[in-house]
């Protein structure tokens, strides 16, 4: 019985090969765009420039790949892809750490002015850079801290949704882990370390996902503060490699560093699927 | 919610929280504050000194055709970019879930572009348009249509949706895929033992029982539309051709940094704080009503 009811729900034979193509073309329709940024990271300049170009890859992979990120157009890409992981790195590291503490301080203390505390943290939970750059950038070159890893990352993880997830996490932890350590004679420090962090590790792993995309992805803020080619970040160096004017763009080194370009955040985003896609969900809760 | 269990001292979870208070008072508060008192100044021409205006840039902005225009290119964007961005993502999310070997397999092929950074995203589709050698444009040539879309605005304001979409199609297919598979069986089946054929099915129980989903996706997506899609604009037209495809967030760039125009660039800056607080309080309250769900 249970069987022909599911007949009657997933339908079979042509209906399920008419489903299967529909979804074929629309995955090959969303793909386009990464193929043919392959197919130009792989051919010659004069292939891209007389159109239309082929839609199959060419022979000069290496070549391509290699100029791209020994030389590049302005600066090697080998160093916009160092100092976008830096960044990424510095983002996703800097926020976990601070919310964690920020987090385990809301949940487990009680002390002056907590709820001050909490709402003010609850007051940046949705305020993108793009909203406050001048001021922020003149915070930043007030610091000195212009064409430098820290000016990258610090204004952007002042961001709450770290501490929130922490929090949200810390309140379905068992109090009675918490008493337990107590009286054994635990310390606080002591109970954070040894049980409360290794019980995070899944959200934070997942929150590392979500973070590194995050900070890998960023675009206007790294436009600003580095004026200094070498220290360009790949996101935003990709159209610093344009020329102005009427110069036709070295088009197979451009599409080589998009390439590039996507490489660690879809790899992250694919070999930790199942993270990642709980980060995602957990995150925007 | 509170903890029953809490541990003693005062000392201690003041210098827990200090970073993430500091980092905020810093990078957030400071700036956010500067934003406001500078949006009540204008600065004279070197930058030397600056004249109280009171809510003089708010007024001078209000009634500034070109500020009018950006708010309304701005809703007409979000809203091109979240059907962009969702209804695709829904056909796909239905046609995976009724897959259900295979589902995993497209589900890993389709969300590579949510990792693809928007600026990234702008220039493959410049370069799939690009007027003189994308080949999508050379192949809408030899179909007799003509795309220029540096020099046509509706067709650069397409060009900027659609890039701006493509990523979010994989974030929403995600969320409604997750959604979809929460669809208890048992209703669907006894629809089907009612003789509700498919998308008789689809629109009177699953479009209803997704609606959580779709408005929370609904919230999220015009908040990427108004915010995180500076990259794809920048990249593809640069806010043109004569301003079409100027958003908002665009307009504090290039008025505050190419135009060096502070007041009204802060200004602008408090008018996006005010949306970005509309839109939270949309979403919160939207949250403490799934709760009831």
């Amino acid at each position: 019985m249970a069987r022909e009811i599911t007949g009657m729900v997933e339908r079979r034979g042509a209906g399920l090969w008419l489903t299967h193509l529909l979804m074929i073309i629309g995955v090959l329709v969303i793909f386009f765009p990464i193929w043919l940024a392959f197919v130009a990271s792989t051919v010659t300049q004069p292939e891209i420039v007389q159109p239309p170009m082929p839609l199959w890859p060419g022979d000069r992979f290496v070549e391509n790949y290699t100029a791209a990120l020994f030389s590049g157009v302005n600066v090697p890409v080998l160093t916009m892809l160092a100092n976008s992981m830096v960044m990424a790195i510095g983002i996703a590291v800097g926020k976990i750490i601070i919310s964690l503490l920020s987090a385990f301080a809301i949940v487990y203390f009680r002390f002056p002015a907590r709820n001050i505390f909490f709402w003010l943290i609850f007051l940046t939970l949705m305020l993108p850079v793009e909203v406050r750059i001048v001021p922020t950038y003149e915070v930043i070159a007030g610091f000195g801290m212009l064409n430098s890893y820290s000016g990258l990352i610090f204004p952007l993880i002042a961001s709450a949704t770290a501490t929130f997830l922490f929090r949200q996490f810390f309140l379905t932890v068992p109090d009675e882990l918490a008493e337990a350590a107590r009286v054994d004679g635990a310390g606080a420090m002591r109970f954070f370390w040894d049980i409360l962090l290794p019980m995070s590790r899944t959200n934070v792993a997942a929150l590392f996902v979500i973070l590194f995309i995050y900070g890998w992805n960023q675009y206007l803020w790294p436009l600003l503060i580095t004026t200094d080619p070498s220290m360009n970040t790949i996101v935003m160096g990709i159209k610093q490699m344009f020329p102005s004017g009427d110069d036709v763009a070295d088009w197979p080194v451009i599409m080589a560093t998009s390439i590039l370009a996507m490489v660690p955040p879809v790899v992250v985003v694919i070999s930790m699927q199942k993270l990642f896609i709980r980060g995602l969900v957990d995150s925007e809760k | 919610m509170e903890k029953r269990v809490t541990f003693k001292g005062w000392l201690l979870p003041l210098c827990l929280i200090a970073p993430q208070v500091v980092i905020s008072a810093v990078f957030f508060f400071y700036p956010a504050g500067q934003a406001v008192w500078q949006s009540l100044f204008i600065p004279d021409p070197f930058g030397l000194s600056s004249r109280f205006v009171g809510l003089g840039n708010f007024e001078y902005l209000l009634g500034d055709p070109y500020y009018r225009s950006a708010f309304v290119t701005t809703a007409i964007f979000s809203t091109l970019v979240t059907l962009t961005a969702m209804v695709p993502a829904l056909f796909l999310a239905v046609l995976a879930d009724r897959l259900v070997k295979s589902a995993g397999v497209y589900r890993t092929l389709l969300i590579w572009p949510y990792a693809v950074a928007p600026a990234v995203a702008g220039v493959l589709w410049l370069f799939m348009f690009n007027t003189r050698v994308g080949v999508v444009a050379w192949y809408l040539g030899q179909l007799g249509y003509d795309w220029n879309h540096v020099l046509n605005q509706g067709e650069a304001m397409g060009l900027v949706v659609v890039a701006s979409s493509w990523g979010r199609i994989s974030y929403n297919f995600l969320f409604f895929f997750a959604a979809l598979q929460a669809v208890p069986r048992s209703i669907i089946e006894a629809a089907a033992i009612d003789g509700a054929r498919f998308w008789r099915r689809f629109f009177t129980i699953v479009l209803p029982l997704l609606s959580p989903t779709t408005f929370f996706l609904l919230v999220v997506n015009v908040v990427y539309a108004f915010f995180e899609t500076f990259g794809v604009i920048h990249t593809i037209t640069s806010g043109g051709p004569q301003q079409a495809t100027t958003i908002l967030v665009y307009k504090v760039f290039s008025d505050g940094f190419v135009g060096q125009d502070l007041g009204s660039s802060a200004a602008q800056s408090v008018i996006l704080l005010v949306v970005v607080g509309l839109l939270t309080v949309v979403q919160f309250k939207y949250i403490e009503k799934r709760v009831h769900y």
